[in-house]
């Protein structure tokens, strides 16, 4: 079988990561089994519901579609760097007070998704929202919540900026 | 009081771990020393097993075991839950295949490895071989009995049975206006984002078989499972964790609830199984997969005098755990909440091979409105008739109610409608859709769109089954513990039964732990189901927190000696005229005499039925050029007593609305004609995206609270998805009504739409 062992050097959450992994090993699952980081959810393994979805040097990936050895060298952030000092981030708690999630199982790869649009574009309009998470699946919300949460984000940052 | 949390759309305390990725689902947690597991399944739809070769998976390194059917002792059946009719007991399904396969993804080998990896890598080398048979795919092939499914039952007909009420063919004789049409809803299913999983911890010398996972009914599956491994109860124990969605689905005893433990005993070690998303489109229980030929009999005026049909359920397979209750529901809901004198209802429960059916959100009520609801705007269209007009003419009026609807269900008690007022719920969502604008613009065209703004009234049980029941703790640190038999599939349970306890504790809500589902919890438990959490936990909690405030002030009397009459419970204390007792002082003062501050509170309905209901309204615009639907706004009205959290109860309306687009326009499990699933991905098997959302005002009615529990709740998960295929399908068909298209068939999907639209020469 493939037991091709890589060396794997990763930026995660601002901490450097060392391990090693064989090459047919996911992003996604060296996260959740090497480096215990299991926020990164999987829902379909085939790159479509987008639960996986974490910011590679700035990007949003789907971590499932990923060897972790493609990744070697970069910069990870998952749900679970999201928060600053324990601190829910503008964007999650945004979330919240929208009331944007239900189950939860989606939502780090809704978050993510979020995190780095948001980035790229910090005052988008509602449209602009729906077709950044067109490739998030959520089967509880109906979604208009998370719109509004994003959207509400996108005020948060904007007046936090200001500041 | 001071403090109040009932009623008040309080975020939710589940949210922050949820949203820090520090929820634990299922394949989340890690067990020292656990094992991987992964199920061969069956390729074939329907076919003999002549030989399973398992010595190549064997070999491979890092595999620990690998076994079949051949490898275990006397298998057990997995049991009935619910709607258990006779005839059923002959279709129950094994945790893995012997000698035969009869759908698509049944189990048939499973190796335990190391690691997951490792498993699926000896999946392939397992050689079975089929002598393939024909495929029954369609209630049809079913019922000719040709070729049978389970041979030594001589039919593929499960059961059958005819409920009525009045007398149906005077109604017929004597009706001015009739009309039949047959109606299909397509097969599709819960497919929640968290696939299933499971990990199982079998120590066979203690003996304890603990499940983690575990969700939905877990006190039911707990006895099932004991028995099926020679077990007392109280050695088994069931887990619950986070879960990624239910809707219906998860949580019933699958043949994996019984594979995961046996692994786990034969390797001696924690096995862990999670399932792919292809294998959970293939099984997991699907639902819907209605076919319902349905005739109606009324008055030149429109006024509705009966009803009769025949519902043929696609049961697939094999009877799970649901039994019979989708064609079931869809045959008692079928009259609705209108006034229909006679009614008569041929069900059958038809054996397909395909993967078994058991309950989606709204089960049997997404399919009998539809229908129904169709049927009426064809009579209103034939008797040129305002479809609005002839619903609240039909109606029954708040004085016809409580009314009782007969045994529509064999073996159910008789059923009775609560107090309500429907035409009121339906007029309310009339002006807010803008209907009287609308009803003159049906099939306007805007931009190559056909518009239509289509209606649909629903009514929906809730809270079934068993009493539910919750022990409400105090800590001496002064936290606050309930916990309930009841388990959250994600809708907000921790959120609601803390509001409830914090109200009638008259504390912070912040105090307050919720845990549930667990079989270690307490001693019984009713579990999630029929928008049961709610009533039944809600009133529990209710209970439980009533009982413990008399409690405290029993203790704060020992501990003041005096009598328990001076005192009075207020602001989360015991007081008398000067002095005052926390509950964390009781709850440390009780610990002195070895005793705990709780209490435990039990909320029984005794078979008596909530029933929520409402309209629906979809404004749909097709692409005449392309057969694309789109929803462009979307209201409801529904009346569910009281919203413990109106934001929570907006949530499952919302979400059960984009659900049922989905169910609408997209969701279609598809087999071919030899039984093979051509919707074995999310490539394949579409979804609703946050692509085309509509504009959805979903308006909550708290004017008919329910008499049935002292804080008039009921049920508000399935009020959502219920009805939607019965407006936007009357939306689509006025918007289209020029071009004389049937829309009696679901998904109603482009290619649909355009064929249709071709016919008729467009």
């Amino acid at each position: 079988m493939m037991e091709t062992v890589h060396k794997i050097k990763l930026t995660v959450n601002d901490t450097l990561r060392e391990f090693t992994a064989e090459a047919r090993m996911t992003l996604a699952d060296c996260l959740r089994e090497k480096l215990d980081l299991t926020g990164t959810h999987l829902g379909c393994e085939h790159g479509v519901c987008g639960a996986c979805t974490v910011i590679v040097d700035g990007k949003s990936i789907r971590s499932c579609l990923m060897f972790a050895v493609q990744a070697n060298g970069s910069t990870v952030t998952t749900v679970e760097g999201l928060a600053e000092n324990g601190i829910l981030s503008p964007l999650q708690e945004a979330f919240r007070d929208n009331y944007a999630l239900q189950c939860g199982f989606c939502t780090p790869g809704m978050l993510t998704t979020a995190d780095a649009f948001l980035k790229e574009n910090p005052s988008p309009s509602r449209s602009e929202v729906e077709s950044a998470i067109s490739g998030n699946i959520c089967r509880c919300t109906g979604y208009i919540s998370i719109v509004d949460a994003i959207l509400d984000a996108a005020t948060r940052l904007a007046e936090k900026g200001d500041k | 009081m001071k403090h109040s949390y009932i009623g008040e759309a309080i975020t939710r305390i589940e949210d922050e771990r949820l949203l820090s990725g520090k929820g634990k689902y299922i394949d989340d947690l890690k067990l020292p020393g656990m094992a991987a597991m992964a199920i061969f399944r069956s390729p074939h739809a329907h076919a003999y097993i002549n030989n399973i070769d398992i010595s190549q998976a064997l070999e491979v390194k890092g595999v620990l075991d690998v076994f079949c059917a051949d490898h275990l002792d006397a298998l057990p059946s997995i049991p009935l839950r619910l709607a258990p009719f006779p005839g059923f007991e002959r279709y129950l399904q094994k945790p893995i295949a012997v000698n035969k396969v009869r759908y698509v993804g049944e189990p048939i080998a499973v190796v335990v490895a190391e690691n997951r990896y490792i498993a699926e890598d000896a999946l392939d080398l397992l050689s079975v071989e089929f002598t393939a048979l024909p495929a029954i795919t369609t209630v049809d092939q079913a019922i000719s009995g040709k070729n049978l499914i389970h041979e030594e039952t001589g039919e593929n007909i499960a059961t059958h049975y005819t409920v009525s009420r009045g007398n149906s063919d005077y109604a017929f004789a004597n009706a001015g206006y009739t009309r039949k049409e047959r109606f299909v809803t397509n097969r599709h299913g819960a497919v929640p984002l968290e696939t299933r999983g499971l990990i199982a911890e079998f120590d066979p010398v203690k003996p304890l078989l603990r499940l983690h996972g575990a969700t939905k009914v877990n006190f039911f599956n707990r006895r099932h499972l004991s028995d099926a491994f020679r077990l007392k109860e109280e050695e088994v124990e069931l887990i619950e964790t986070d879960v990624g969605g239910g809707f219906g689905a998860r949580g019933e005893l699958y043949p994996e609830e019984y594979l995961v433990p046996m692994a786990s005993r034969r390797v001696g070690r924690p096995v862990k199984w999670i399932e792919d998303r292809r294998e959970n489109l293939s099984a997991m229980n699907h639902s819907r997969d209605i076919i319902v030929e349905i005739e109606i009999a009324a008055t030149k005026t429109g006024k509705l005098l009966g009803m009769r049909g025949t519902v043929l359920g696609d049961m697939g397979a094999y009877v799970r755990t649901n039994g019979g209750v989708v064609p079931s529901k869809a045959a008692q809901f079928l009259p609705g909440p209108y006034r229909i004198e006679a009614f008569s209802c041929d069900v059958q429960f038809l054996i397909t091979n395909k993967t078994p059916v058991g309950t989606y959100r709204g089960p049997g009520r997404f399919e009998a409105n539809f229908c129904r609801e169709r049927m009426i705007d064809l009579m209103a269209a034939d008797l040129d008739l305002d479809p609005a007009a002839v619903r609240i003419e039909n109606l029954m009026t708040p004085s016809e109610l409580p009314y009782r609807i007969g045994e529509l269900v064999p073996g159910d008690p008789d059923a009775t409608f609560d107090e309500g007022d429907h035409p009121g719920a339906l007029k309310r969502l009339l002006e807010e859709a803008d209907y009287d604008k609308w009803k003159n613009r049906q099939g306007e065209i805007i931009d190559g769109h056909a518009y239509g703004l289509g209606i649909a009234c629903f009514i929906e049980s809730s809270a079934a089954g068993p009493p539910e029941s919750a022990v409400v703790s105090v800590a001496p640190n002064g936290s606050i513990e309930v916990k309930t038999g009841a388990s959250s599939v994600g809708q907000g349970t921790e959120t609601g039964l803390a509001q409830i306890c914090a109200d009638y504790l008259d504390i912070d809500i912040k105090r307050i732990i919720v845990r549930h589902g667990s079989t270690t919890l307490l001693p019984s438990g009713g579990g999630t189901f029929h928008s049961r959490n709610t009533v039944m936990a809600g009133n529990a909690t209710r209970i439980a927190s009533e009982t413990l405030k008399q409690r405290a002030i029993e203790l704060a009397a020992l501990r003041w000696n005096c009598p328990t009459n001076d005192l009075i419970y207020i602001n989360g204390s015991v007081q008398n005229t000067t002095d005052v007792l926390s509950l964390e002082e009781l709850a440390a003062f009780a610990a002195t005499r070895h005793e705990t501050l709780s209490a435990t509170g039990t909320f029984d309905n005794e078979k008596k039925l909530s029933y929520s209901y409402g309209a629906h309204a979809a404004l749909a615009a097709i692409d005449l050029e392309t057969g694309v639907v789109v929803i462009k706004k979307y209201f409801l009205t529904e009346e569910i007593g009281r919203a413990l959290n109106p934001a929570l109860v907006q949530g499952q309306a919302v979400g059960g609305v984009v659900q049922g687009l989905g169910g609408t326009l997209l969701d279609h499990m598809i087999y071919d004609e030899n039984g093979q699933l051509l919707t074995g991905s999310f490539a394949d098997y579409l979804l609703p995206t946050s692509s085309n959302l509509p504009e959805i005002t979903a308006i909550t009615l708290e004017e008919s609270p329910s008499k049935l529990n002292p804080m008039g709740f009921k049920g508000a998960g399935e009020g959502g998805i219920v009805a939607v295929a019965a407006a936007v399908g009357n939306a689509v068909a006025l918007a289209l009504k020029p071009y004389n298209i049937a829309i009696t068939e679901l998904p109603l999907t482009p290619d649909r739409l355009r064929a249709s639209l071709r016919k008729t020469g467009n």
